[in-house]
């Protein structure tokens, strides 16, 4: 196969951007979407020109650390398919393809494709967690937990972190990763003592960083793992209760 | 050759770690405060050491070279974690965890430790189902338990396919609270490049910022490494593109001993290459093997689609040479049956480099939906990546490096030959021996970083109160961050032609092929002559373009990549001096009349640990004599 790339290309982060016209050349529609970007690298690193920088490491969609605006889609046009499980046959011979980063305020853009998604730890920082100290912590079956309750509890916790939803939202919101993680926790047995705190202090630090949910829901159609935007409604409902429940204790 | 001490409490195997636990100096919880630990790695065993010494009040500083803690590779972990729990009554317990593992490393692991992670193997449970870990439960509510790998009991706990997900996150949280709390200071994209040694004490590190490219000096009491393996060495395997053994290494260069290299797992089920740049190998879990049958056709010119060879003109190997086992013979004995074949001609794919799992008679036998039923997530994945349903056309495989056991060598403590420095998780080498089980990897990392390394970090720190920590303006940590920039400006300085990438692949290919599933006294010499030639052209002619200030992938690659090519000798090395086979060494001069491995206790049941000399050709090789007292040594049996 033969592609042209129109690529992002920028030197830092308060570098101007510019969009640079690549060939990718007999590519193999086996091999998968960064191996033609490693391709491409190849090409150039042997002409002297430097190689485009992109996000990547585990290369079969689990950690979170790949992602790219493909013509205009976060992670690409295949459903539930994190930038590194593209595979070119999914392209087309001749194709053009528009690669650009993430596109949200909350991801500055850091060189090329890479983007600096720091802010999704310090929403994690201000409250997804269970406050168990190691050691203190009872026989792990003395509370049952039904299995429809776990199995919810996991559909939520599958969040690989890539920040596709961020950057597929018109409005550059965070709402369906830090509701997955709220979701995940407010759900179990485990995560009750620390519910209406930890769901405000999330929802608060997240609006720091991100715009706000006017549910497009092109969040959940751009998530790799499926996560659905109905966690979001848990949140919202959990946010409402907090700001009572948090008022009263405070 | 010294002989090292393991520092193994006495007393009966059951009670050493409960009575040393007892005899270990402690910390006051206010002087926890006075000290400066740092910890390289944010992986299950480094995220969790974080956590846990940030609960207890130390001063943390963890170093990650990811733009988030929780990308480490533990991440990509799928099937599960052992523990000793007997939840199912089906006869499990710490002793029978204990032997299982001693065994499965095929008795080349140490019993006093590989005991302790068997009995702390049950708080990590607890711990992380307290912490909110999703963990697959049962209609009553109770936790789910699937057995793995062979073993005769359900241990195995598992959250879907995402086990190391769910944990890793687990950790990541708790390392997030510590962050939060003050107690822990995070520093991402951030990848140690020198450990400084003062008084031949570890003293601290030089780090890189991977984004603004700023060398740091920081200094502490004590130094954690959480670092990972290195099966990256072979260029091609199933570990994250970025997964190297850089820290490690430079800490071996600085005096901490290399314990068994060459103690590589081999998977016998991934998925093979589809090209020449195809940049890792992804893992299809091996309860395939239950109902698919691996063959090859019987002529390597062999030209018709996989549907049309008759019976007649397929080898169904497996079943042909093992009998009793078939398609499930155990990982190192499929996995080499495979090599032989596809070394033969008689590999099938565009590349002739897989074999088949052809899934035909079972959906004759069970019918499309049963199969579907039980390998359907897995059916789904294959398709993804080779666009071919393995429905219809038998799915190809191939063995690929997944793991490896050996690592910095460490004591009972975890403290490696530096004193001040210790190793945790897949970076040491010490509760796997010579082959690690299934499910137990996790455990390992998690026991190191939750339960173990805290305390024994105490017994080192206590006597140091009172003291300061090294100062970062001297000497030898100018000297340290010298070394680091001058090697950044040589590699940016010089005008080579080809790139880090490809040097990568020409070692992967002479590591797979002389140091991989099957070695031989001739090969490795081979290799032993090979991988110098290699790394004295790349020192010359790599390429490395732009600048040190900035990102800069092929920067961050070099240096990694130095790291491979003296750690490939190292592992040559050892695996030539090791003249046995046992677990995943695979010596061909070594092996029973039915191609078994053949072990040679007399003479090499100790654990081999390399001294670095400043010349890679010519290590110090030491050894720790392994005792065993609880098991009796026997021939791993599969029949």
């Amino acid at each position: 196969m033969n592609l042209t790339l129109r690529v992002w290309r920028q030197a830092g982060p308060d570098a101007p951007g510019r969009f640079e016209t690549y060939q990718a050349a007999d590519i193999s529609p086996d091999s998968s979407f960064l191996e033609m970007l490693d391709l491409v690298n190849e090409g150039l690193i042997e002409q002297g020109e430097e190689p485009i920088e992109f996000m990547h490491d585990c290369r079969e969609g689990i950690c979170g650390t790949c992602g790219i605006m493909i013509n205009g889609q976060a992670h690409g046009p295949a459903s539930q398919t994190a930038t590194c499980q593209l595979h070119m046959r999914t392209f087309s011979d001749g194709d053009e393809l528009v690669l650009e980063p993430w596109r949200a305020s909350g991801f500055p853009v850091l060189k090329d494709l890479v983007v600096d998604r720091s802010a999704f730890d310090h929403i994690v920082e201000a409250g997804g967690y269970v406050t168990v100290d190691t050691g203190s912590a009872p026989d792990a079956n003395l509370i049952p937990i039904p299995k429809d309750t776990a199995d919810l509890a996991m559909d939520a916790a599958a969040c690989i972190g890539c920040g596709a939803c961020v950057a597929a939202c018109p409005n550059g919101a965070a709402q369906l990763f830090t509701s997955a993680k709220i979701a995940h926790l407010n759900s179990l047995p485990q995560g009750q003592a620390e519910r209406y705190q930890r769901t405000e202090s999330m929802v608060d630090v997240m609006e720091e960083y991100f715009g706000s949910c006017t549910n497009m829901g092109e969040c959940e159609a751009a998530c790799p793992k499926g996560i659905s935007i109905d966690f979001i409604a848990m949140m919202n409902k959990d946010y409402r209760k907090a700001k009572f429940q948090n008022r009263r204790s405070a | 050759m010294t002989v090292l001490d393991s520092r193994i409490p006495d007393g009966p195997l059951e009670t050493k770690w409960e009575d040393h636990k007892f005899s270990m100096k402690l910390v006051n919880p206010n002087n926890k405060r006075k000290f400066d630990i740092i910890i390289v790695g944010t992986g299950l065993a480094g995220a969790s050491a974080a956590a846990t010494l940030g609960e207890l009040g130390y001063r943390v500083k963890v170093f990650t070279f990811h733009d988030s803690a929780r990308r480490a590779h533990s991440i990509a972990a799928q099937g599960g974690i052992n523990a000793a729990k007997n939840y199912h009554g089906d006869g499990d317990s710490v002793f029978r965890l204990f032997y299982d593992t001693v065994k499965g490393g095929d008795y080349r692991s140490r019993e006093a430790n590989v005991y302790r992670l068997a009995e702390v193997s049950n708080n990590i449970i607890d711990q992380c189902v307290a912490q909110g870990v999703p963990f697959a439960r049962e209609y009553g509510g109770l936790l789910d338990n699937r057995s793995f790998g062979g073993a005769q009991v359900s241990r195995t706990f598992y959250a879907r396919g995402q086990t190391g997900q769910q944990l890793l996150l687990g950790a990541y949280q708790a390392l997030s609270r510590q962050v939060k709390a003050g107690t822990v200071e995070l520093v991402t994209n951030a990848e140690m490049l020198e450990l400084v040694v003062v008084d031949g004490k570890a003293a601290g590190i030089i780090t890189r910022d991977l984004v603004t490219g700023r060398i740091e000096r920081h200094s502490a009491h004590a130094t954690v490494l959480g670092t990972g393996g290195y099966s990256n060495a072979y260029y091609l395997s199933t570990n994250a593109m970025t997964c190297n053994v850089t820290a490690a290494w430079r800490a071996h260069r600085k005096g901490a001993y290399f314990a068994n290299p060459s103690f590589t797992q081999i998977h016998p089920t991934a998925i093979p290459s589809s090209d020449e740049f195809q940049s890792k190998l992804t893992l299809m879990s091996e309860s395939l093997r239950n109902d698919g049958r691996i063959w090859v056709p019987n002529d390597p010119d062999e030209s018709r689609a996989p549907g049309d060879i008759p019976e007649s003109d397929r080898d169904y190997y497996l079943e042909r040479k093992y009998p009793s086992f078939g398609n499930l013979a155990p990982r190192d004995i499929s996995s080499r049956a495979a090599k032989v074949v596809v070394d033969e001609g008689k590999g099938v794919g565009p590349l002739k480099n897989g074999v088949y799992l052809d899934f035909a008679d079972a959906i004759q036998r069970l019918g499309k939906d049963a199969v579907a039923d039980k390998y359907g997530n897995l059916f789904e994945m294959y398709e993804r990546i080779t666009g071919e349903n393995p429905y219809e056309v038998p799915m190809r495989i191939y063995p690929a490096l997944h793991y490896t056991m050996g690592g910095l060598w460490v004591d009972y403590h975890l403290q490696t030959t530096i004193p001040g420095l210790f190793a945790i998780g897949e970076a040491n080498f010490s509760d796997h021996g010579a082959n690690r089980l299934g499910a137990s990897a996790l455990m390992q990392g998690l026991a190191d970083g939750y339960f173990v390394l805290p305390y024994t970090i105490g017994d080192y720190l206590a006597p140091m109160l009172g003291q300061s920590k090294v100062d970062t303006s001297a000497s030898e940590f100018a000297e340290a961050e010298a070394a680091v920039t001058g090697q950044i400006d040589k590699w940016l300085g010089q005008k080579g032609t080809r790139s880090v990438d490809w040097y990568h692949r020409e070692l992967g290919k002479i590591m797979w092929d002389y140091c991989g599933m099957e070695r031989t006294q001739q090969g490795l010499e081979k290799a032993l002559s090979e991988i110098p030639a290699l790394k004295e052209e790349f020192d010359t002619n790599v390429r490395v373009l732009g600048s040190a200030d900035t990102i800069n992938s092929s920067l961050e690659k070099v240096g990694r990549v130095a790291d491979f090519f003296e750690l490939g000798e190292l592992m040559c090395r050892d695996a030539l001096v090791r003249e046995e086979s046992c677990g995943g060494h695979f010596r061909a001069e070594h092996q029973t009349e039915d191609g078994e491995a053949l072990r040679d206790d007399d003479n090499f049941a100790h654990v081999t640990a390399w001294e670095w000399t400043g010349d890679a050709s010519n290590p110090n090789e030491h050894r720790e004599q392994l005792e065993f007292d609880a098991v009796q040594l026997s021939t791993r049996s599969y029949k």
